[in-house]
């Protein structure tokens, strides 16, 4: 591993490497975002609002399926950084792949669902619920590509034999991509409280 | 640990020596001393701009429907354009870049002791996102229809709905500036915090940390943890400028109130957001001018927790008369006047720390103090405002405006002076004029007093925000009120008039002033160590610490400081 | 104190006041307490000549006692301003006490629309009486008010009676007040609610029964000239910039000519 950048960044005064420690704040601030998006639904939900009703008609098998890949994608991600702790680089950016694969298949079935939303009138302008799903799942859809693009970049940086801390970074937030939607896929397919 | 998650931790310093072209030094730096200058030199060109704004409404205020010299005409949607900027870019666009991210940057890698920021690429793109969130808030104010005037809080429907804002763009591009200006203060406040976490000086305890570094990296997790529903917020305010949903319209099913919940939860932890960087600062020039150790550390610290934690639940208290329930007022009634609490013993240190000192004048120190006794007035005066029974008569009147201008302007101008002042010499190696520096504090302490203390009386007498005429008011018309309002006016005037020997001074001594030597405050922290301006890397060889930052007229030494790397003897 | 600035011309506007006032007293003794030893430090111990500062490190008890116990007192006030505080809003916001009769107040951009519930005291019925921009109210009644908004936020605010409360489309809140001196007083817009948002005052009238029922006659008999206009062509003690500005355009001229 070459010694890049200032010193500062190779010190770690709390026992923590400096990457991870900064993955975790960047986290505490996207629960933030997040936890505030979910509290204003959960909020309109219990005060009754007219269209709540309409998570009914999401669909719960297509939501169901999603986070199965996305757990799955979280243990390809795992396996990524095991592998990478073990130095074996062919297989680390074998999983890395393995989970940008899970993610495609994700927004593959995420589009699928939009579509056929869109397609029986059920835009984001109808309601309040579709407003908040479609806010809600876009903006984590986003975090996913954001993940698959930094993912990719990692996958060839490992190849060229560097940063292989960041198997684990990426690892963390994808972890954390997961999670939300764990929160999200309960508050939007299922909930009817 | 395995290899590939660890670090090699040999720290040897390499030399960088090879010189960098002008692109890479000054336009694209990775520096965090050049980096935090583009802050400064950014927050204080937003500044400028700000300061015109008010002057232009003062005088419109003052004289009204005459045309301002230098501005122009200005009509209401003018006036709602002006006042609404002025204070979104005093408080985002200077107060946040200039104390926060600019000294942040310049002095906590200086003040721990080592030789950057621990993402220096990181940092180089949150100021490049600011300033393009700078840009963005500039073009704002040039689109069809003008720019956005529906106040800094930006209240729905007002700023969601084109027909009733009649500044369709401007809205959008307004609320766009400040959402990437979230996005790089949330960039910039993780590097701050991940390096005074981590990248410490060897021998710096967390307690060694001087509380200019503690209070800013205090202010950013208070930023990260507040800003959250606020940008979530945006977001769907956003979608209702420029999709079309209703998540803040009734007609739709959405609440108004819900954003202000969300703009205040973040709004009020705002406050302290930019108080705690200059409470430090200001914490580190009183003692080096008193020549004293800081009164009770540890208390100052725990004051400051305190008072962010508490800072999260009284948000309310902008809303009293919001349309919320009056039941749920007298919950945050308490939680508003507790946060004296841990606010007025913050306080009492920091004057107990004067008791026997031996407290030289200097700018910097004047300004310290000139801090403490202005934020003094803002501070009581927000108990108030506090007591719901009391906002029911001031909430949205000039009482209101003295009261914060007691707070931020003392906090953004008078800290910005300060913490300019106090590390000029280190950041430009050259010494700043004394007597134009004293002339300028003067200029603009007194103006400001004069300026604030009237607007006081003008809320007593019941003249509300945001209105641009008064003289439409029978009752606010009275010739004496106006002349107060013209006494506000021509104070301002006077005060934007010192400016200028702030502007001569600093450039004539930045090329032509004394040579600075290291240290020439003689004060303790590991910035004065080091040559002035301090060179590419910082430290020679990185220091180790052996003591707090406060050790000022220890007994039984000859000189009065002690530095905070100087090794003990034997 | 603040009558001094302007009337209390409101059942709660004394309470407000009397609240203020002892809140002054507090924070006008903490202020001047912490200002002037602040200043006496100050100059007690600017530098001298050979004279070293003290080393102080504010650990321990025999030196926290000098900012500790004027902590203790700071809590002791608060809690006194916070338990004044709750007796005074309990009454003017949180309790309805029983009505003499009914108003609803309507904000739109950038005018105000008052319903007058008349003699039967019931809004939605065939007597209410609708003015723009001009209120009227009988002295020593106490009015409940409905406030509703057309548009955007909007706040009622009526400085001499120390009242105020926001407008929120999609909602009506319900308040109450009873004055308690006749005239006529400004009422504002206090709620930023767009280009208009500096002009859209109104006029509120306290009345005596009998004058009260004269002006009511006038309004539906169609006689009556709005006291709002009235006050605002007379503006007998402003100073001379007014005259001036009047003759160039009115406000509403502004106004249209942007529509």
């Amino acid at each position: 591993m070459s010694m890049q950048g200032p010193i500062a960044t190779h010190r770690q005064a709390t026992g923590i490497p400096t990457g991870r420690l900064a993955v975790w704040w960047l986290l505490a601030s996207e629960i933030f975002i997040f936890g505030g998006l979910v509290l204003c639904f959960v909020l309109f939900k219990l005060n009754g609002t007219p269209g709540f009703e309409d998570a009914s008609l999401t669909s719960v098998a297509a939501g169901a399926i999603n986070t199965f890949v996305l757990l799955t994608s979280s243990l390809t991600v795992v396996l990524a950084h095991a592998a990478i702790e073990e130095g074996n680089v062919e297989k680390s950016f074998k999983y890395i792949w393995y989970t940008v694969g899970f993610g495609f298949v994700f927004l593959g079935i995420k589009t699928y669902e939009y579509t056929g939303k869109i397609i029986h009138g059920h835009i984001i302008t109808e309601n309040l619920f579709w407003s908040f799903y479609y806010t809600m799942t876009g903006l984590h859809a986003l975090h996913v590509i954001g993940g698959m693009i930094i993912m990719a970049i990692i996958s060839f940086d490992i190849k060229k034999g560097y940063n292989f801390q960041r198997v684990e970074l990426i690892g963390i937030y994808w972890h954390f991509v997961d999670l939300v939607w764990i929160f999200l896929f309960p508050l939007l397919y299922i909930a009817n409280f | 640990m395995s290899q590939a998650t660890t670090a090699v931790q040999k720290e040897q310093h390499s030399e960088h020596h090879q010189e960098l072209s002008f692109l890479y030094k000054y336009i694209l730096p990775l520096d965090h001393k050049i980096i935090g200058m583009q802050y400064i030199f950014t927050g204080l060109i937003m500044a400028v701009i700000g300061g015109y704004f008010a002057y232009a409404f003062r005088m419109q205020l003052a004289f009204p429907g005459e045309i301002v010299p230098l501005y122009g005409l200005v009509g209401p949607g003018e006036y709602n354009m002006l006042v609404t900027n002025h204070g979104t870019i005093m408080i985002f666009w200077v107060a946040m870049p200039v104390l926060i991210a600019g000294f942040g940057n310049y002095i906590i890698p200086l003040m721990i002791g080592c030789d950057d920021m621990v993402f220096p690429r990181l940092n180089r793109l949150s100021y490049q996102i600011f300033l393009a969130s700078a840009l963005v808030l500039i073009l704002s104010f040039f689109v069809k229809g003008g720019g956005f005037g529906g106040a800094w809080t930006a209240y729905p429907p007002l700023s969601s709905v084109a027909e009733y804002s009649l500044t369709d763009w401007g809205s959008s591009l307004w609320l766009l500036a400040v959402a990437l200006e979230f996005v790089s203060f949330l960039l910039g406040g993780i590097n701050f915090i991940t390096t005074t976490m981590n990248s410490r000086a060897p021998g710096m305890k967390m307690m060694d940390i001087p509380i200019a570094v503690w209070f800013i990296v205090i202010a950013v997790i208070l930023f990260m943890a507040s800003v959250g529903p606020l940008i979530a917020g945006a977001v769907m305010l956003f979608m209702d400028q420029r999709i079309g949903t209703s998540f803040f319209l009734p007609s739709g099913g959405g609440d108004p109130l819900l954003w202000q919940h969300l703009f205040w939860f973040f709004g009020h932890p705002e406050v302290y957001v930019v108080l705690l960087p200059t409470m430090g600062i200001v914490a580190d020039i009183i003692t080096v001018f008193a020549r004293k150790k800081l009164f009770g550390y540890r208390t100052v610290l725990y004051t400051a927790f305190a008072t962010g934690g508490l800072s999260f639940v009284v948000w309310a208290h902008h809303q009293f008369i919001a349309g919320i329930d009056p039941r749920m007022a007298n919950v945050f009634v308490v939680t508003t006047v507790l946060i004296s609490i841990p606010l007025a013993e913050m306080m009492f240190c920091y004057i107990a720390t004067l008791y026997g000192g031996s407290i030289q004048f200097t700018t910097p120190m004047l300004w310290g103090l000139g801090f403490l006794a202005a934020f003094l007035i803002g501070g009581v005066t927000g108990i108030y405002l506090g007591a719901s029974a009391i906002d029911v008569y001031f909430h949205d009147s000039y009482f209101v405006i003295a009261h914060f201008h007691y707070t931020f302007f003392p906090i953004t101008i008078i800290g910005m002076f300060a913490a300019l002042t106090y590390w000029f010499p280190k950041m430009f190696g050259r010494m700043m004029n004394e007597t134009l520096g004293k002339i300028h504090f003067w200029g603009t302490f007194i103006p400001f007093n004069c300026l604030f203390l009237p607007l006081f009386l003008l809320g007593l007498a019941g003249q509300n925000r945001r209105v641009y005429n008064f003289l439409n008011y029978p009752d606010l018309a009275r010739q004496e009120l106006h002349d107060l309002r013209v006494f506000a006016t021509m104070s301002l005037v006077v005060m934007l008039l010192f400016q200028f020997v702030f502007i001569y001074n600093f450039f004539v001594s930045m090329f032509f002033g004394k040579k600075a030597p290291n240290n020439p405050w003689e004060a303790n922290s590991l910035e004065w160590s080091i040559p002035s301006p301090p060179p590419h890397g910082n430290f020679k060889t990185l220091p180790s610490v052996y003591r707090g930052p406060y050790e000022y007229s220890v007994p039984g030494r000859e000189s009065d400081y002690w530095p905070q790397n100087e090794p003990p003897k034997k | 104190m603040i009558e001094f600035f302007i009337e209390n011309a409101s059942s709660f506007a004394s309470d407000i006041d009397n609240l203020f006032e002892v809140v002054t007293w507090i924070i006008g003794f903490w202020f001047f307490v912490t200002f002037g030893t602040f200043v006496y430090l100050l100059i007690r111990f600017r530098r001298k000549k050979g004279v070293k500062a003290q080393y102080v490190a504010g650990e321990k008890h025999s030196e926290t006692k000098w900012t500790h116990y004027p902590h203790y007192a700071v809590i002791a006030f608060d809690v006194a301003i916070i338990a004044l505080n709750i007796f005074v809003w309990v009454d003017i916001k949180q309790t309805l006490p029983p009505r003499d009769n009914m108003i609803r107040v309507i904000g739109q951009q950038w005018s105000w629309t008052f319903v007058h519930a008349g003699p039967d005291g019931e809004l939605d019925t065939s007597d209410d009486i609708a003015t723009a921009n001009d209120l009227h109210v009988k002295v020593d009644n106490t009015y409940h008010f409905e406030l509703q908004s057309r548009d955007v936020l909007h706040n009622f605010s009526v400085p001499a009676f120390r009242l105020r409360q926001d407008a929120v489309p999609g909602r009506t809140i319900n308040g109450w007040f009873k004055p308690t001196k006749t005239g006529t007083y400004d009422l504002q817009c206090a709620e930023m609610c767009g280009y208009g948002h500096g002009i859209m005052g109104a006029a509120i009238t306290v009345h005596t029964e009998a004058n009260f029922n004269e002006t009511m006659d006038q309004i539906k008999k169609g006689t009556y000239e709005s006291h709002y206009q009235k006050r605002r062509g007379t503006k007998t003690e402003a100073p001379s910039k007014i005259s001036k500005e009047n003759s160039k355009s009115t406000f509403t001229d502004v106004l249209a000519s942007i529509f």
